[in-house]
């Protein structure tokens, strides 16, 4: 039998003493298209404009109806990919929305500028559209100065980006007074760890609001995930062992305490149900305890509470340092 | 024979309690204390001191775990270069205000 890897994430949580059980199904986090107008180097979705996969209609009707049945699902996260490319996701939002559901959109800043890369079509109503429908925007902005953002998201991305974020402050989003959530997200630009938080929220809040007049809510600290895109930078770069091992080296119980599989469901393109966005891209599918696996086709929300997560080495990504999640830090 | 400063080498820094444990032992808890919290100086601050005096001492390791710990801390590249130009400054002006004590010998020995 071969040795277990240091960088087995199962082995390091009985090493602890952890299970880590569901604990609730309060999000439905779907992802409704790869297709993005960006190609940034660490996306784990593998997203670009080349990408064609997209959930059907009957899809989000599915979720739709999952929505309505079980009220302890508050929530939709709506991801891809850049969700506002799949021709349905207007409908998508009214549609939870008028459920009343709290619907959050991963948002590229750039697509309010950018055309559909295959329709041509603007989307300029974004920002009217996100706060007539009360939609919590949540948008990458790697930092608060262009050379990491567009090392990261591509040339010119910076730019857009604080021109967009203009453009939503302008209807009320990341105003304090308006309720309307504008929350940003950073990722390092590299293999390693996310800095503090808290600290790197007051960075961005003052330098974006003396330099550019922009405002936000909140900033969530993410930490890249050793797979696909990422991971093949690091395998060609020779860096993959050695973040491997500074992820594993950071491992914190109260952010493993805290990691997101536990109280969401992530649905793929084709109906799929998985732990996370993550696993999703890996295929790691969720399966009942009979090893049936979980589809919006045939949901069964005890069914989905009472899985096992399907933990894997990238898993280290979530539970390093502070923690990382959709919503950032976890501990 | 291998070169020196092997970039390893760095992951090795905590094996040199092999021998005198106790006297590593004090030096790495002071480090951890100094370096690895918020005081008076905040963790960011300290790394781009840390990161100035890297260069200063020219230690290859240092500049590698610096560099990493400037960027985990918060700091971006225009931060990280001052404080190497705060380094190769202080080199600079200690290089030339040596030149007074020339200027004095200078002043004693021409007519």
């Amino acid at each position: 039998m071969p040795a277990p890897s240091r960088h087995d994430f199962e082995v390091l949580l009985r090493r602890h003493g952890m299970e880590l059980p569901p604990l609730a199904i309060d999000t439905l986090q779907v992802n409704i298209t790869k297709l993005c107008n960006q190609q940034c180097r660490h996306c784990h979705v593998d997203a670009s404009p080349a990408r064609r996969e997209m959930m059907s209609a009957a899809g989000i009707a599915k979720c739709l109806e999952i929505l309505e049945r079980n009220p302890r699902i508050g929530t939709l996260d709506i991801t891809g990919g850049a969700p506002e490319l799949h021709p349905q996701f207007d409908g998508f939002v009214e549609q939870a929305s008028a459920l009343g559901k709290h619907v959050m959109v991963r948002h590229n800043f750039t697509v309010q500028l950018d055309r559909h890369p295959l329709s041509g079509e603007s989307k300029e109503y974004l920002p009217a559209f996100f706060a007539r429908h009360r939609v919590e925007v949540v948008s990458s902005l790697p930092y608060y100065q262009q050379y990491f953002t567009d090392t990261q998201r591509g040339a010119g991305v910076f730019g857009k980006s604080i021109e967009a974020m203009k453009r939503l402050n302008a209807v009320g989003y990341g105003i304090e007074s308006s309720g309307l959530m504008l929350n940003l997200v950073y990722n390092p630009v590299g293999p390693y760890l996310p800095a503090a938080q808290a600290a790197l929220e007051a960075d961005y809040k003052r330098e974006l609001k003396a330099k550019f007049g922009l405002s936000f809510n909140r900033l969530y600290t993410l930490t890249n995930m050793p797979i696909n895109r990422f991971r093949l930078h690091l395998e060609k770069t020779g860096q993959l062992e050695a973040y491997l091992d500074k992820l594993a080296a950071a491992f914190n119980p109260a952010a493993a305490e805290g990691v997101m599989c536990r109280s969401l469901l992530s649905v793929g393109y084709d109906g799929r149900i998985y732990d996370c966005d993550f696993n999703q891209m890996l295929e790691l599918g969720s399966a009942d305890r009979g090893g049936k696996p979980l589809s919006i086709f045939d949901f069964d929300f005890d069914a989905a509470l009472g899985r096992r997560i399907v933990f894997g080495e990238h898993c280290l990504g979530c539970t390093a340092g502070a923690g990382s999640s959709c919503g950032g830090a976890t501990a | 024979m291998g070169s020196y400063y092997e970039s390893a080498d760095l992951k090795k820094f905590g094996d040199i309690g092999r021998h005198a444990k106790a006297l590593a032992d004090d030096f790495f808890k002071y480090y951890g204390n100094v370096t690895g919290t918020d005081g008076a100086l905040s963790k960011r601050e300290k790394a781009l001191i840390a990161l100035a005096v890297s260069h200063a001492q020219k230690c290859p390791y240092c500049i590698d775990a610096y560099t990493t710990q400037c960027l985990e801390n918060g700091a971006n590249p225009d931060q990280m270069m001052e404080a190497v130009h705060v380094a190769a400054v202080m080199q600079a002006g200690i290089t030339l205000v040596h030149s007074v004590q020339m200027q004095n010998h200078l002043t004693k020995l021409v007519l």
